[in-house]
């Protein structure tokens, strides 16, 4: 089976509906993507599919029928940063990190189809990307500066 | 500024002073200079200038020993050596090293020697003896919120003992006398302007013996410490997905594995049939291990999903059965001398106060927590006939190290343990049964790396949880101020059952644990006492982010707040009142400037509560503001005032304080464990989810530094979330909520 991540083609050879999750971490080595639960609740395995976030962990790589894979890794990169992963870094949003990219890319798919959202959309968009550490008050802060970035450009 | 004694190249930082009535073999085990490790492998034209700082011709590495839980404490250790060493650090390469007696943490133990507010003599040497302890056990940990006590001085010193010696090696270069010498941004400046770098002395300063005698810098000439500028070092890696926690560590040629075991925690497996599961795809192998049963497959995937197919006949466990009784086992240990365990708070007399007809009575409880941090609980192991090596995120390095030692016959110096970045923790990383499972497995494929995962459900049903508590409270008020405060707790031993289970020391005498956050509150009350019963053993229970006040600080700040309610007083007037400690005094004042406070009522369907606690010696203060919607509960603002001593981060030490609030409150709404057939019934965050942002207050914080001590906030803002959160809904509602979760009692929006 063939899919595409970040703009690469890439083979695979996997049961039909092993999760994307487990496709793009143990198949072909792309980190970003996290796993926290495996059932949609915590959302740090978020990546886009044709700019759509979607939490790659309920999705049988089967599924994907031909969609256009972005992980975190293919948002920026810390030379080329994203104006949203700026935004993150401005606000020292991170504690562990470890549901970040999939903050980012829920907030990133969130901008792009919001570009003013409201605080009451950015609550009701964000609340699916579980924190233990306690980080949404800046997670809130940097969505409304990545759009005022974003709105800029 | 501290005059600094002897710092060898071959010895470490213990400081001169004898112990007070201390043994001899004692003081001269405690006081035996530790080797620096680094000194053990180093190559040629490298230099280790204290366990702390490596320098070769390439660049500077610092190691940051205590680990990275999401608490900025590797940040906060490279910018302690660099503010010293005149590097910036985000240009050294940092390492948390290799576990070694000589990065022992004496602070942890410290600290739970004494309330925080008590600086006698007395307490100053049990504080030292303490940390000496901390020394002999190999009590390499993170935890505690220790961090930052433990490493100011160290790690400063480390920084400064580097950059004298790298002058002096500069000095030997060129016949300039040392005291001519400056250094700036990694270079060492000569008299006439001209710069050598550090590393173009790296070679020449191994040969030299480093200097010892070193003057810490004052405070007011720090560059980097308390600056607000002053960043963490690893914002862009974990914004860009770039940061590699445990479970994205690769070894070459690496398989994938996950378990199962039993869910009675700590209970035997009887037999199991994985007939199914050998046929799945990619199962590579069945292992057993302890307790349960090993997969191993080509995908993690894969190898849960296995995992999940072995049928498996599980030994009952070694606990009662389910909540309820486990319940009645703490209403039996409870005001039962049978089970006492301290009575470290005995003021007045208690006793003859409340032989009166008008007390004030009340039951708290508190249920068993998980502490679920984001990244399940994983390791790499790589078992060969000659070595054992582990990549994990554990915040006990060395007692990993000699599990792995127990288990494979190893000897240690053959066993290696590489600390990875954890995607938090919580205290959850200071167990290390996942490494063991791991250690178990690789040794049934010795030569091929294995990397074990555990599912969510397999992490959230086999958590060694926080342990659950009852109080009963009984008091009196008198003209309109508190009496008498008679406080009891029940709850099982959680410091000497991690401690066992961990590191195979027993400890003695009673768990100074179950009373923290209530006995050791800076209050004058006429009549107060603190009453500690140590029920039986139950689910093994490990410390969860502020352990013992976790719960203390709900039960014993609610019941204040119900005799201040009673007394018809203010909440934060009389807190303020009854405090002896001018330090909490000031934190209390203060967030009640910055929420205006003028009483507990906000009008119609809106109100406030205060709360207070002091845990790990620092003081916060907390206030709530809530509206009671038809729909339920809303958190609408949130204050937070606290006392740190000095502040090194003000921006992560920030958002210590909101985050700790926010897990503080999560719990409190949302979260417990209960058992069933000796099971956790909560297996995944939609049962057990904590805060979510919709329910997220604004915040405002405020860090003072009025204290004597320099302290940590990795934990402190938890205990006050809970009872500020209740007080808050008693004052908007009239229901006095004193079980948690809260959503058991009243809706939230």
């Amino acid at each position: 089976m063939e899919i595409s991540v970040n703009g690469e083609k890439r083979e695979i050879d996997v049961a039909l509906d092993m999760p994307l999750l487990w496709v793009l971490r143990d198949e072909l080595g792309i980190m970003g993507p996290k796993y926290g639960c495996g059932i949609a609740q915590c959302g740090a395995c978020t990546v886009h599919i044709d700019g759509m976030a979607v939490r790659s962990c309920q999705l049988a790589v089967s599924d994907l029928a031909g969609g256009e894979v972005t992980t975190i890794e293919g948002l920026g990169t810390p030379d080329a940063l994203h104006a949203v992963q700026e935004a993150w870094i401005e606000e020292q949003v991170a504690q562990c990190g470890y549901c970040q990219s999939g903050q980012i890319m829920q907030a990133a798919s969130l901008l792009d189809a919001d570009p003013a959202p409201s605080d009451e959309k950015i609550d009701a968009v964000m609340s699916g990307n579980l924190c233990r550490c306690g980080t949404y008050p800046r997670i809130r802060a940097a969505v409304k500066s990545a759009a005022t970035k974003l709105q800029e450009t | 500024m501290s005059r600094v004694g002897t710092i060898a190249r071959r010895t470490f930082l213990i400081g001169s002073a004898t112990i007070a009535g201390g043994v001899a073999f004692g003081a001269y085990m405690v006081n035996r200079p530790i080797p620096n490790p680094l000194l053990d492998d180093l190559a040629e034209g490298e230099a280790a200038i204290t366990p702390y700082v490596k320098i070769d011709a390439n660049g500077i590495t610092l190691i940051t020993p205590r680990a990275e839980m999401g608490q900025g404490a590797v940040a906060l250790q490279a910018n302690l050596i660099a503010e010293e060493l005149d590097i910036d650090p985000a240009s050294a390469t940092l390492t948390p090293g290799m576990p070694g007696l000589a990065y022992y943490n004496a602070a942890t133990l410290e600290e739970g020697a004494a309330p925080g507010y008590d600086d006698s003599t007395s307490t100053q040497i049990t504080r030292y003896m303490f940390g000496k302890v901390a020394k002999l056990i190999g009590l390499q940990i993170t935890g505690g919120s220790s961090t930052t006590p433990d490493s100011f001085t160290k790690l400063r010193t480390a920084g400064a003992v580097a950059r004298e010696t790298l002058k002096e090696a500069a000095a030997q270069r060129t016949g300039v006398d040392r005291s001519q010498l400056a250094t700036k941004d990694g270079h060492v400046i000569l008299p006439n302007g001209e710069e050598i770098a550090y590393t173009a002395l790296a070679a020449e300063s191994a040969l030299i013996a480093p200097v010892e005698d070193v003057t810490l810098r004052d405070p007011s000439t720090w560059r980097l410490l308390g600056k607000p500028n002053m960043k963490r070092l690893d914002m862009v890696a974990k914004s860009t997905g770039t940061e590699i926690y445990g479970i994205d560590c690769k070894v070459d040629g690496m398989v994938f594995a996950s378990v199962c075991a039993n869910p009675a925690i700590g209970g035997d497996i009887i037999s199991f049939d994985a007939t199914t599961a050998k046929t799945m795809p990619g199962v590579q192998e069945i292992v057993p291990v302890t307790g349960g049963v090993g997969v191993i497959a080509s995908n993690t995937w894969y190898a849960i999903q296995a995992a999940n197919a072995v049928e498996c006949v599980w030994g009952p466990g070694s606990y009662p059965e389910n909540s309820e009784k486990m319940w009645n086992v703490l209403e039996t240990a409870i005001d039962n001398e049978d089970y006492f365990n301290d009575r470290q708070r005995d003021e007045g007399d208690v006793a003859v106060a409340l032989e009166t007809d008008d007390i004030i009575e009340a039951e708290y409880r508190v249920p068993y927590l998980a502490h679920a941090p984001m990244e399940p609980m994983n390791a790499i192991v790589l078992v060969t006939d000659t070595k054992c090596e582990i990549w994990s995120g554990v915040q006990a390095p060395i007692w990993t190290r000699d599990k792995a030692v127990a288990l494979t016959g190893l000897a240690p110096e053959n066993v290696h343990v590489y600390v990875q970045q954890m995607g938090g923790s919580f205290g959850h990383r200071a167990e290390i049964k996942h490494v063991e499972q791991a250690v178990e497995i690789a040794m049934a494929v010795k030569g091929t790396p294995v990397k074990l995962t555990w599912s969510r459900e397999e992490d959230m049903t086999h958590e060694f949880p926080r342990p659950p508590a009852i109080a009963r409270a009984r008091g009196k008020v008198s003209n309109g101020q508190v009496d008498t405060f008679d406080l009891s707790v029940s709850q099982a031993a959680v410091i000497p059952s991690w401690l066992e289970r961990n590191s195979g020391i027993a400890m003695p005498g009673p768990d100074p644990s179950i009373a923290h956050g209530s006995w050791d509150q800076p209050f004058t009350i006429p009549n107060y006492r603190v009453t500690a019963y140590r029920a039986p053993d139950m689910v093994p229970v490990s410390t969860w982010r502020s352990v013992g006040a976790s719960g203390n600080g709900f039960m014993h700040d609610t019941f204040m707040d119900e005799l201040i309610h009673a007394a018809g007083a203010d909440p934060l007037v009389e807190r303020v009142r009854l405090c002896f400690d001018g330090t909490s005094r000031k934190v209390m004042e203060e967030v009640g400037k910055i929420s205006g406070w003028d009483g507990p009522s906000l009008g119609e369907n809106r109100g406030r509560g205060i709360a207070f606690c002091m845990s790990f010696g620092v003081p916060v203060a907390q206030v709530v503001e809530v509206t009671n919607t038809p729909n339920g509960i809303k958190i609408d603002k949130a204050f937070i005032v606290a006392d740190v001593g000095t502040v090194l981060d003000p921006k992560n030490a920030e958002a210590q304080l909101f985050g700790g609030m926010i897990y503080g409150l999560g719990h409190a709404i949302n979260s417990e464990l209960t058992y069933e057939n000796y099971a956790a019934q909560q297996d995944n965050y939609h049962a057990n989810e904590g805060l979510r942002l919709f329910q997220t207050p604004e915040f405002e914080v405020k860090i003072l530094e009025n204290g004597h001590h320099i302290r940590g906030l990795g934990e402190p803002g938890v205990p006050p979330a809970a009872p500020a959160l209740g007080n808050a809904i008693f004052a908007a509602t009239g229901q006095r909520i004193r079980e948690m979760p809260f959503h058991k009692h009243i809706n939230f929006v």
